[in-house]
C-alpha cells in the first residue's frame, strides 16, 4: 500500500505532539512534585484528614465546588464545557482500542452530545470573556485565541459527527497504526485534517500554556494539604538547613 | 502622601460589582525603608546597581523553594472568578487590584524570563521585561494587598495571592525596596522583644498598673505576671494589648479569666509580641527569628503551655507555622494544643462550667463578630474544621444577650479584611485602608440598621486598630469596635469581687446562661 504524503505529514505531527505532550506534561509534574511547600498553608476551614483532603479534591476535580461559590455564570459554563469534553474524550477512544470495550461503545451517543455541552460551554466562556469588561482587562491574545482554538476543534468534530459524517474506519486504522508504528493512510478529508491538526496544536502547547492549570490543581497547597500543623511537624529540606545553624 | 484629601466611598445600599476606572490607586505608595531600617534585617540599603539581575535570580529562587508559587504562577486561567472578590477593588474601583491583575504583575515578569511562550512569543501571552516602571507597579500593588486569602477561598485552584504578595515584596526586599512600615517594625521586635519597642521596665509599669485598676474596680487582686519562672502558661499576646483601646480591655479579660480558672500564666519580656511581620514580607528567616523568640521565652521560662491572645495574622503564624519555624515542643504539656488560643481556653472553661457570668454587664450592647481574615482562612481553633468560626461566637453568646450575624457572604470564610491587613496599618496607606474597609463597612451599616447592632467585635489587633481608625470616615464612632475578651471581662463574676451594682438578674441564673451557650 502507498503511503500518502498527507498521511506521513499527519502522523509525523502526532508522534511530536505526543513527544512534546508527554516530556513537558511530565518534567512540569516533576519539577511541582519535586518543589518543597515549606509551609501548611491550606485555605482554611480544611479537612484534618487525608481521606477528608481526597473528599475535597474529587469535589474541586468533579464539581467545580470553589468556582461555585465564586461566579454562576463562570461555573456553568466552565462546567458544562469540561464535561463536554469528559463525555467526549471517552467516545473518542473507540479509536485507539480494538475491540471497542463494552462500555465504550454505550457512551458512543452521550459523547456525541458532549460536543454540544463544550460548545455551550466555550460560546458562554468566549462571551463573557469579551463582554465583562474586569474579565476582558485580565485577558492576553492568548486566552481568546485559546477558546477559538477549541470552538474550531469542537465545531468541526461536530459537523463530522452531526453533517458531514468521516471515514471513521480509516481513521481508526490510521490511529491503531500510530500507536503499533505501523503507518496508514489518513482519509484527504479537510474538516477531519484540520480537526486533527488543531487537535496536535492543542498537544503541544498544553504543557506551555495556562493549560497546566489540570495538573496544577492537584499540587495546589491551598487544597491539597491536610490541616494539621499543630499536630503534624513539617519542615521542608531547605528549611532543615537552617535549623543546623 | 499621608496628607492627600481623598473622598470615602459612599456604602451603596445593594452592592454591585463596581466598574474598573484604571490606574486610580497607582499613587497609593507606602513609604520606602531607609538603610537602618533594612540592614538588620539583611537587606541591602538602597536599590542596588544590578537590581533587574538579582531580582531576576531571586524569582528563580523563590519558584524552587515554594510549590504555591510555581504552582499559582503557572495554573490561572484568568477565568475572572476572583476580579470582584477583593475588598480593595470593590473599594478602589482599580483593576489592578483584582486578585488576578495583582498576580499578574508578577506572572507577567515570571512569564518573559522563566517560560518557552514568554520567552519566544512575549505579546501573545502578556509577558514583559522587569523594568523600573513595572517595578513601581509592584511597588505599589503588592502593598494593596492584605494578604487575607479571600481570593483563594473563591478560585478553582486555590490560587492565593497573598503567596504572590509575599514573593513580589521579598524579591523587592532583596533588591533594597523595602516598605518602612514593617520592617522598622520587624527590626524592634529582633531588637527589643515588640512591635512597640516597649522595654521591660515600661511593660512591667504598664502591667502593674493594669493590677491595680482592676483590682479598684472589682477589688479582686488578679494578677499580671510577667517574666515569671515556672508560670503554668506563657502568655504571647499582641503589643498592642498592652496600651490600646480597646485592645487592652481584652487583656484584662484573658488575666481574668486566667486568674478565675486557677491557671498560673506570665507574659515574658523577651517575647512580649505576637504578630509576627516577617509573615508580610515573606521571609521566611526573619519570620523564623521571630518566631524563635517564642521558643526562648518557653525554655527559659519553663512553661508547660503557649497561648496566644487576640491577632489574626499572629494566630496564622502560630497555628499555622510555629510548630514548622520553632518546634518541635517537645518540652510543653502535650495534653493541651502547642499553641493554644486564648478563645479556645476560654472557650473550654465555659464548657466545663468554670467560668460565671452576668451578661446583663453588655446589655448596654447588641454585638456582631468580625471574623478576622487570618483567623478565619488561614489557621483552626478547637479540633474541628470551622471551629474558629464557632468558639468566639459561642463565647460571645455566652457573655451577651444581643447578638446577630452580618450578611453570610462577609463572614466566616467568606469575611472581608478589615482594610488593614498583611502590614498595611499605616497612616502613608490612609486612603487605602478607609477604601478597603468598604464592603465590612457595608455590612456592618445592614446590621446596625436592620438589627440595632451597636457594637462589633473582633479577636485581631489589627482589625481593632482599623476600625478604631476608619470607623469615624463612615460615620460610626472609634468605640464600636470591641474585643471579644472585653466582653468576657464586663460580664464574668469574679470569686470575691464587690458588687458596686445592684444585685441584678444574670447573677441569680448564671448556670442557666452558660448552658445556652454550650
Amino acid at each position: 500500500m502507498q503511503i500518502s504524503f498527507l498521511s506521513m505529514s499527519i502522523a509525523a505531527l502526532f508522534y511530536i505532539a505526543f513527544l512534546v505532550l508527554a516530556y513537558g506534561l511530565i518534567s512540569k509534574i516533576l519539577q511541582y512534585k519535586s518543589t518543597p511547600a515549606p509551609l501548611k498553608i491550606p485555605t482554611m476551614p480544611a479537612p484534618t484528614t487525608q481521606a477528608g483532603v481526597i473528599f475535597r479534591m474529587s469535589k474541586e476535580v468533579v464539581f467545580f465546588e470553589s468556582l461555585f461559590k465564586s461566579s454562576k455564570a463562570t461555573w456553568l459554563f466552565g462546567w458544562l464545557f469540561h464535561f463536554g469534553l469528559f463525555l467526549d474524550m471517552l467516545r473518542h477512544l473507540r479509536y485507539f482500542i480494538d475491540p471497542v470495550w463494552f462500555w465504550v461503545v454505550l457512551i458512543q451517543p452521550a459523547g456525541k452530545y458532549g460536543s454540544i455541552l463544550m460548545f455551550i460551554g466555550l460560546a458562554g466562556l468566549i462571551t463573557r470573556r469579551i463582554v465583562v469588561d474586569r474579565v476582558r482587562y485580565i485577558s492576553s491574545p492568548s486566552d481568546h485565541l485559546m477558546l477559538i482554538l477549541l470552538l474550531c476543534i469542537t465545531s468541526t468534530g461536530m459537523a463530522m459527527s452531526f453533517y458531514l459524517g468521516a471515514d471513521v474506519i480509516s481513521v481508526k486504522s490510521f490511529f491503531i497504526g500510530l500507536m503499533t508504528f505501523n503507518i496508514q493512510n489518513i482519509p484527504a478529508d479537510a474538516v477531519l485534517i484540520s480537526h486533527l491538526i488543531m487537535v496536535a496544536f492543542l498537544m503541544i502547547v498544553f504543557p506551555y500554556s495556562k493549560l497546566l492549570h489540570a495538573p496544577g490543581l492537584f499540587f495546589s497547597p491551598s487544597r491539597n494539604q491536610v490541616d494539621n500543623a499543630r499536630e503534624k511537624r513539617h519542615v521542608a529540606k531547605w528549611a532543615e538547613k537552617l535549623e543546623k545553624n | 502622601m499621608a496628607d492627600n484629601k481623598f473622598e470615602t466611598p459612599e456604602i451603596r445600599e445593594y452592592p454591585i460589582i463596581p466598574k474598573l476606572q484604571k490606574d486610580v490607586m497607582s499613587h497609593s505608595k507606602p513609604f520606602i525603608a531607609k538603610e537602618p531600617h533594612q540592614e538588620p534585617l539583611g537587606f541591602p540599603g538602597e536599590l542596588v546597581d544590578d537590581w533587574h539581575d538579582v531580582a531576576i535570580k531571586k524569582m528563580g529562587d523563590l519558584q524552587s523553594k515554594y510549590r504555591s508559587l510555581q504552582v499559582y504562577l503557572d495554573s490561572c486561567v484568568k477565568c475572572g472568578a476572583c476580579t470582584d472578590k477583593c475588598h480593595y477593588y470593590v473599594g478602589t474601583t482599580d483593576p489592578k487590584n483584582m486578585p488576578v491583575a495583582r498576580q499578574d504583575l508578577y506572572r507577567k515578569v515570571y512569564r518573559r524570563y522563566f517560560t518557552f511562550a514568554g520567552k519566544y512569543f512575549p505579546k501573545l501571552v502578556g509577558a514583559t521585561d522587569l523594568t523600573k516602571e513595572v517595578l513601581d507597579d509592584w511597588y505599589s500593588y503588592f502593598h494593596q494587598c492584605s494578604q487575607c486569602r479571600r481570593c483563594s477561598v473563591y478560585c478553582p485552584y486555590g490560587i492565593d495571592t497573598a503567596e504572590i504578595s509575599m514573593a513580589a515584596r521579598e524579591v523587592m526586599d532583596t533588591i533594597g525596596v523595602g516598605q518602612k512600615y514593617c520592617n522598622e517594625i520587624i527590626g524592634k521586635v529582633h531588637k527589643i522583644g515588640n512591635n512597640l519597642g516597649l522595654p521591660g521596665p515600661a511593660l512591667e509599669d504598664t502591667l502593674e498598673g493594669l493590677e491595680e485598676d482592676v483590682e479598684e474596680e472589682t477589688g479582686v487582686a488578679v494578677k499580671f505576671p510577667l517574666d515569671v519562672e515556672g508560670a503554668d502558661v506563657l502568655l504571647v499576646t499582641p503589643s498592642a494589648d498592652f496600651f490600646a483601646e480597646p485592645h487592652v480591655d481584652g487583656l484584662i479579660g484573658y488575666a481574668k479569666v486566667f486568674h478565675e480558672a486557677g491557671i498560673s500564666w506570665t507574659i515574658s519580656s523577651h517575647a512580649s509580641e505576637a504578630a509576627n511581620f516577617g509573615m508580610f514580607i515573606g521571609s521566611y528567616d526573619n519570620m523564623r527569628k521571630l518566631a524563635l523568640r517564642i521558643r526562648e521565652a518557653a525554655i527559659k521560662l519553663k512553661v508547660k503551655r503557649i497561648v496566644f491572645g487576640e491577632c489574626g495574622h499572629a494566630w496564622r503564624v502560630a497555628y499555622s507555622f510555629l510548630n514548622t519555624l520553632a518546634g518541635p515542643w517537645d518540652f510543653l504539656d502535650q495534653n493541651y494544643p502547642i499553641p493554644q488560643h486564648i478563645c479556645e481556653v476560654t472557650h473550654g472553661l465555659i464548657k466545663e462550667d468554670k467560668l460565671k457570668f452576668d451578661k446583663s454587664q453588655n446589655d448596654d450592647m447588641v454585638l456582631t463578630y468580625h471574623d478576622s481574615c487570618n483567623v478565619a482562612r488561614a489557621s483552626r481553633m478547637g479540633d474541628k474544621a470551622g471551629g474558629q468560626f464557632e468558639i468566639p461566637r459561642n463565647i460571645i453568646k455566652a457573655v451577651c444577650n444581643n447578638y446577630h450575624d452580618m450578611s453570610k457572604d462577609t463572614i466566616k470564610e467568606g469575611t472581608y479584611c478589615c482594610g488593614g491587613g498583611g502590614g498595611l496599618l499605616t497612616d502613608d496607606l490612609m486612603e487605602l485602608r478607609v477604601k478597603g474597609a468598604l464592603p465590612r463597612m457595608e455590612a456592618l451599616r445592614r446590621v446596625v440598621e436592620d438589627h440595632g447592632v451597636t457594637h462589633m467585635a473582633a479577636i485581631c489587633a489589627i482589625c481593632k486598630s482599623q476600625f478604631s481608625k476608619v470607623f469615624p470616615y463612615y460615620d460610626f464612632t472609634m468605640d464600636q469596635i470591641v474585643s471579644v475578651h472585653q466582653l468576657v471581662s464586663n460580664a464574668i463574676i469574679l470569686t470575691g469581687q464587690h458588687d458596686e451594682n445592684d444585685e441584678n438578674d444574670g447573677e441569680n441564673h448564671p448556670q442557666q446562661d452558660i448552658d445556652e451557650a454550650a
